[in-house]
């Protein structure tokens, strides 16, 4: 199990190695820095200074050892447009993209399980065939659709909820939440929904037709042979086998989730990373863009470690053999 | 003479299918006495184990039970309410399916499973199962039960989980254990000693065993008669010594005459010529005329009903108008 974990963990950390060479080839690939932060009528002296400064002179194998130091430090430079140390611009950020992600993966769990294991339990009622039509539309219409329609529907003709931003937050040390303001509440369902549907339906899709595979198996017929009372057989045998590939969806979700927040983001001008990299793309912002893409990496490349781990919990199977493999 | 555990009486079942209604089950009529043992045999779609699945209520949809009675110790059961029909099975009638690998829920331990099962059916407290499962695991003949207990179902091996299915299909004492081809999945060495087992357990707690097989010798080993099924009929139906010395239907001739001995003569092993019809295109008269050597006219138009000849019965015009001398 140790063993396990250790080797996925150095796995882990390769791909954060290649990713890292990546983000710092961005800088040297998207056009010169220099020549975003200084002036058209910038003499040849004062640019050799900025770039001296920036330590970009240096030969690129010092750069891409200084720029790996300071990254492993959540040291990524300084953006070129705000002039702030981007990891404080990113930690600033962060509680925002946090809480909507987390809500809306909440959400979409919750939702995707009870409606996937009620439309494989009940296939052919009325409300198992909407859910189906509804999850078509969650997979097939685009976010920002999605979000403009709420918007449309909730904030312009309603006014229940507010179209954009996050309400009133409260600090808690560096970290600020919306969760504690019934403003900040508001505030959040309309995002969460946009950013979570469509990992809704895909859980919900997924469960329902992993349900139905394994509401075939043997054991289940043992299980009902025994004379098991349904709710048993459902609850307790059935719903326990699908959970590792829900389990991997929505792990793996997670991390595209954030990533993709940035739609979500923009559409409710949501004060998070998404909307930072928007920004910084936008303004050519390198330090920005290549920082953020560490991060995601770092939150995807994480999320895979824990959902291998996990299945190692709902699986007896893997527990042993993992064990004696390695 | 008492009253039989099982009593199934012109039992017809039937799945509807795109091209209409397919009848599994054609009048289907057997009894099983307390501690007897009844072996069902025939070929692979013959309807033995759709008989066994609808004595114990757990046919899926499209099939249904279109006709027919089936008594367990008096209590009519073919009919009843599902949730009435749930607390008989597993507690009153036991299942045993073909593969013991898949039987079990790979993700709980199977002393979780048999405890499940108890306390399902019998009021006893979490502890009191813990033992009653041990107990039960040693009665099946698991080593260190106490230990294994705590182990899923994975770290057993074929033959060992099989002990544990049937641990689990008598966990509640049941008057009826229904096996349906318990063996087909295993070694030949394990096959005898789960056989023992079942034998055993039906001997030991005068339990009522249907077992359902393709393997005549699993029968003759076991069963105290026998029902040769053919396309979803019961084409003879005796005491086991009978049906195997002297098989009166031709497909239960056929059947014995495919057996292996260990007498060994170069003789090639008898076939059957042609296979079982599908559901779908069952013959009209006998179902078994195509394939028979001795089908005439009559079998042909008319369907066989069963007709008793000493303590056999056969379906098989052959045997009608014909006194039991001349035709044995």
């Amino acid at each position: 199990m140790l063993a396990f974990t250790l080797r996925r963990a150095i796995q882990a950390i390769g791909v954060m190695f290649a990713v890292g060479i990546i983000a710092f080839s961005m800088f040297r690939f998207a056009g010169d820095p220099v020549n975003q932060i200084v002036s058209i009528d910038t003499s040849a002296a004062e640019r050799a200074l900025v770039r001296k400064s920036l330590g970009l002179d240096d030969p690129v194998p010092v750069q891409f050892v200084r720029y790996f130091a300071d990254a492993a430090q959540f040291k990524f430079g300084v953006s070129y447009q705000f002039r702030q140390p981007v990891s404080a611009l990113l930690m600033e950020r962060m509680p925002a993209t946090l809480e909507l992600a987390i809500c809306a993966t909440v959400f979409a769990m919750v939702f995707g399980i009870l409606m996937g294991v009620y439309s494989a339990l009940k296939r052919d009622t009325v409300l198992a065939k909407l859910f189906q039509a509804v999850s078509l539309i969650g997979i097939s219409l685009p976010t920002f659709l999605i979000g403009i329609l709420l918007i449309y529907l909730f904030a312009v003709t309603l006014g229940w909820l507010p179209s954009f931003g996050r309400g009133e937050v409260v600090k808690l040390g560096w970290w600020t939440t919306g969760l504690l303001t019934l403003s900040g509440l508001k505030a959040l369902i309309m995002p969460s929904i946009t950013l979570g549907l469509f990992q809704m339906t895909l859980i919900m899709r997924l469960v329902r037709a992993e349900m139905l595979e394994v509401l075939r198996t043997d054991y289940i017929r043992f299980a009902r042979a025994r004379g098991l009372t349904t709710r048993a057989i459902h609850f307790g045998h059935a719903l326990k086998n699908t959970l590792i590939p829900v389990i991997t969806v929505a792990g793996l979700q997670f991390g595209s989730v954030i990533a993709f927040s940035i739609i979500t983001e923009t559409v409710f001008q949501w004060p998070g990373m998404g909307l930072l990299f928007v920004q910084a793309v936008q303004n050519v912002d390198i330090p920005i863009m290549a920082a953020y893409l560490l991060m995601v990496s770092l939150i995807f490349v994480t999320i895979n470690l824990v959902v291998d781990i996990l299945y190692t919990v709902v699986d007896p199977r893997l527990r042993s053999t993992v064990g004696r493999a390695a | 003479m008492t009253e039989p555990v099982l009593s199934v009486r012109d039992l017809h079942v039937e799945f509807a299918s795109r091209r209409g209604t397919l009848r599994a089950i054609d009048g289907v009529s057997f009894d099983i006495a307390k501690g007897e043992v009844l072996g069902v045999v025939g070929e692979s779609g013959a309807g033995k184990s759709v008989t066994g699945l609808s004595v114990i209520g757990l046919i899926d949809p499209p099939g249904r039970i279109a006709g027919g009675e089936i008594h367990l110790a008096g209590l009519r059961i073919d009919n009843l309410p599902p949730e009435e029909m749930r607390r008989i099975r597993g507690k009153r009638i036991g299942m045993i399916f073909q593969d013991p690998l898949t039987s079990l829920n790979p993700l709980y331990k199977v002393g979780d499973q048999i405890v499940e099962t108890i306390r399902t059916h019998l009021n006893l407290s979490e502890a009191a199962a813990r033992r009653r499962a041990i107990d039960l695991l040693a009665e099946v003949g698991i080593p260190a039960p106490e230990k294994r207990i705590d182990g899923y179902p994975h770290e057993f091996s074929g033959g060992m989980r099989q002990r544990v299915v049937i641990a689990l299909a008598i966990c509640a004492e049941p008057e009826l254990i229904i096996a349906d081809e318990p063996t087909t999945a295993l070694d030949v060495s394990v096959q005898a000693q789960i056989i023992s087992l079942i034998k055993r357990l039906g001997r030991d707690h005068g339990t009522a065993v249907m077992l359902v097989t393709h393997d005549m010798g699993v029968i003759a080993e076991t069963s105290d008669r026998v029902a040769v099924m053919y396309a979803g009929r019961v084409a003879e139906i005796g005491p086991v010594q009978d049906v195997v010395k002297n098989p009166l239907h031709p497909y239960a001739k056929g059947l014995m005459g495919a057996i292996p001995t260990l007498a060994a003569d170069d003789k090639r092993l008898v076939q059957i010529p042609g296979s079982m019809p599908r559901l779908s295109a069952i013959p009209r008269g006998c179902s078994f005329n195509p394939r028979c050597a001795f089908a005439f006219d009559r079998c042909r138009v008319e369907r066989p009903e069963p007709l008793p000849r000493g303590a056999q019965s056969v379906a098989c015009h052959l045997y009608d108008n014909v006194p039991a001398e001349s035709a044995a």
